[in-house]
């Protein structure tokens, strides 16, 4: 009896597991879905089979070439993503190893940078952006997705060093190991995972940037966000067209995650959850 | 070997001066069908000026906006060229953040610009914009669905015949609505067709002297009429539908008629898009023999930012994109009925337009008939038929509008909202320094 309870139990939770992975999926199949629709049969109302045509994937390339953005993009969030770890790395070991009264402080107040809406500062970033020759660069953008995505970085590498245990740094000081091969010889390779689940949701951070990214870009810099974006018209049939360019734009970090899903789960409920 | 090395230095030196020279000019632009063929056809400009690179960003209208005036306001400099409309234009001028447009060309022809258009372009007699394409609003309508009704659509419609026509075609059983109309909020949504409307109904934005006008009778009129028609004879939900929902649901059989942008008959009356393409007919935006209609005027234009570097570049460009000779260069590769309309009188002239596009002289008597620089029937200080060319127009007309639409969907009563359309209008221009 009991077993069979807590079979039934199972298939309760994995039938509840399938239908909110669905929901929240949905979105993006039904993009993939439109961009294979005709732009009549895309405004027709709700339809799950489409007629199969490719026409609004070859206008968009024919369009825009896609090749620049998304180049532009694997620059930008691969760039970033480096740079954010290379700062990182080391404040998280301070703030994780050698904690002072303040160190909480800090935490927050670092995190409370995003809590401001991003519009509220485009005026005094494009200014400084002007005035150095940045706009449309694109080792201005990598610059600026390294900030806005730093503090989450911090807190993420914060939490995993945090559960790795002081006295194992001790003993490498102890054997003579200096700063430097602590942290590179002792401490990284115990924290890869941590580091490479925070590379991989800071690459899908940086990626998704839609903001700062069109703002500060015209072409030279522009990633896949700015593809997108020159689909959508007040004006006009276009929704199988911006269909088909979110779904290539989509395409490259979906399959990365797909991949790397192990470590982005493990990573992301590793410090949280206990 | 020395003459070879010579030559191939002599070739590369060459090689650097041209590139030198080239000059790269980056236009922002939004996306609609027009736009997308000038990208197709730039060819043509680039061979007769090897000089001149072309860089195309193209952008949603809203970013597009948002994008353009900050890098205008703050002297960005990323734009060479970029594609605004008639609201941008005057103020934009008044800041000295566009350059006039006077070295088009000799055989540009400013003249043959269309009136009411070159006006809603122009600030102290200088033309700050060209039009690229021009449209205005009026009434498309099902000829089958009137007939049945037996009624006969004039030319130059009253408001209570679009009532009496709409209460006689909606037909609830069989899904279609007499009329269907913008609800959705926005000040380039709903609130384009309201102010285009309360223009017919002798309402106006403001007085002379900036004071806000909701309160008086002839807003109350337009207000109550577009409520009262939309609840007997609209869609399900219209106060969320904007162009693109009622352009669907038009093209699917399931409006009677249809009062928005002229540049909507090319996608209606197009077979391969529309189930109702050889059913429908136009005619001009309605009115109540005040002397105004309730039409609009818009034209995406291009303009020269003050901040470029390279001015003479961008208006040989500029010249190209809105001449003679890019309608007939469109015209010889993609038929008559793909021309950028509304923006040459010497189009509406041509006989093989008029027979390539069947809705042409409604087109043209729908600008004719919107003037930007005196839109109501009574006096008004700004400039502007479905907005006021101030600054302080986006925010304030999407506040109204959000109102308006909730008294659409009966969230609020038609004075409610008018009332609060009042003071947010009060409070806007006395924060703008208008009121003094």
């Amino acid at each position: 009896m009991a077993r069979a309870v807590t079979t039934q139990h199972k298939t309760i939770a994995t039938a509840a597991a399938w239908i909110v992975a669905l929901l929240i999926f949905f979105p993006i199949l039904y993009t993939i879905i439109t961009s294979f629709k005709s732009e009549q049969e895309a405004i027709q109302g709700f339809a799950l089979i489409p007629s199969g045509t490719m026409e609004s994937y070859a206008e968009v390339q024919a369009q825009s070439g896609y090749f620049k953005f998304f180049l532009n993009s694997v620059i930008l969030s691969v760039g970033s993503t480096l740079l954010a770890i290379l700062i990182s790395v080391p404040a998280a070991w301070s703030m994780a190893f050698s904690p002072t009264k303040r160190t909480k402080d800090i935490l927050m107040w670092m995190l409370s940078t995003k809590m401001m809406p991003a519009v509220a500062v485009l005026f005094p970033i494009y200014l400084i952006f002007r005035d150095s020759g940045l706009l449309d660069s694109r080792i201005g953008l990598t610059v600026m997705l390294m900030l806005i995505n730093l503090p989450i970085v911090v807190w993420m590498l914060y939490t995993y060093f945090r559960e790795i245990p002081g006295e194992i740094l001790e003993a490498a000081r102890m054997d003579g190991a200096s700063l430097w091969n602590e942290i590179i010889y002792v401490l990284t390779p115990m924290a890869v995972p941590g580091i490479a689940s925070t590379m991989l949701l800071n690459i899908i951070l940086a990626w998704n940037e839609a903001f700062w990214t069109i703002r500060l870009t015209t072409t030279n810099a522009a990633p896949l966000t700015a593809f997108i974006s020159s689909f959508s018209s007040p004006q006009g049939l276009f929704w199988a067209k911006l269909s088909a360019a979110s779904t290539l734009a989509i395409a490259p970090i979906l399959i990365m995650g797909w991949f790397s899903q192990k470590q982005l789960v493990r990573g992301l409920t590793f410090g949280a959850v206990k | 070997m020395k003459l070879r090395t010579l030559t191939l230095g002599l070739l590369s030196a060459s090689a650097l001066a041209f590139a030198a020279h080239a000059e790269s000019i980056t236009i922002a632009t939004v996306n609609n069908g027009d736009m997308v063929r000038m990208q197709k056809l730039t060819d043509d400009f680039t061979k007769a000026n090897p000089d001149i690179q072309l860089n195309w960003v193209t952008l949603e209208e809203n970013v597009l906006r948002e994008r353009v005036t900050t890098d205008i306001a703050t002297k960005g400099g990323q734009y060479d060229v970029m594609t605004i409309g008639t609201y941008e234009v005057p103020i934009w001028a008044k800041q000295n953040w566009l350059l006039p447009l006077d070295k088009l060309g000799a055989d540009y022809d400013v003249k043959d610009i269309i009136p009411a258009i070159a006006g809603g372009l122009s600030v102290d007699g200088k033309l700050y914009a060209a039009p690229f394409y021009g449209e205005s609003s009026f009434v498309m309508y099902r000829k089958d669905l009137m007939e049945k009704a037996g009624l006969k659509m004039p030319d130059a419609p009253t408001w209570d015949f679009i009532k009496q026509a709409a209460d006689k075609m909606t037909d609830r059983a069989n899904g279609v609505n007499g009329v269907c109309l913008r609800g959705k909020a926005g000040w380039g949504e709903n609130m384009a067709f309201l102010t285009a409307m309360s223009n017919s109904f002798g309402a106006r934005w403001f007085d002379e002297n900036w004071k806000p006008q909701f309160d008086q009778p002839e807003w109350k009129k337009t207000l109550q009429f577009y409520v009262d028609l939309m609840k007997a004879d609209g869609p399900e939900g219209a106060s969320s539908n904007g162009f693109n929902e009622n352009l669907a649901l038009f093209q699917q059989g399931k409006c009677g008629m249809w009062i928005d942008a002229t540049v909507a008959a090319s996608f209606v009356s197009d077979p391969k898009a529309s189930k109702v393409a050889d059913k429908v007919g136009y005619a001009l935006a309605p009115d109540n023999g005040l002397g105004k209609r309730g039409n609009w005027l818009w034209a995406w234009s291009l303009a020269i930012p003050a901040g470029t570097q390279k001015a003479d570049a961008a208006e040989k460009f500029v010249s190209w994109a809105t001449s003679k000779h890019y309608i007939e260069l469109v015209a010889s590769k993609e038929g008559w009925a793909n021309v950028p309309p509304g923006t040459r009188s010497s189009l509406y002239a041509n006989p093989e337009y008029q027979k390539a596009a069947p809705f042409a002289k409604m087109t043209l008597d729908s600008i004719n008939a919107a003037d930007p620089t005196h839109p109501t029937v009574k006096p008004v200080p700004y400039v502007g038929v479905q907005f006021v060319a101030i600054p302080e127009f986006q925010g304030l007309g999407t506040t109204v509008g959000q109102l308006f639409s909730a008294a659409l969907a009966g969230q609020s009563s038609v004075d409610d909202a008018l009332k609060q359309a009042q003071d947010a209008a009060t409070a806007a221009m006395t924060e703008g320094g208008y009121i003094k």
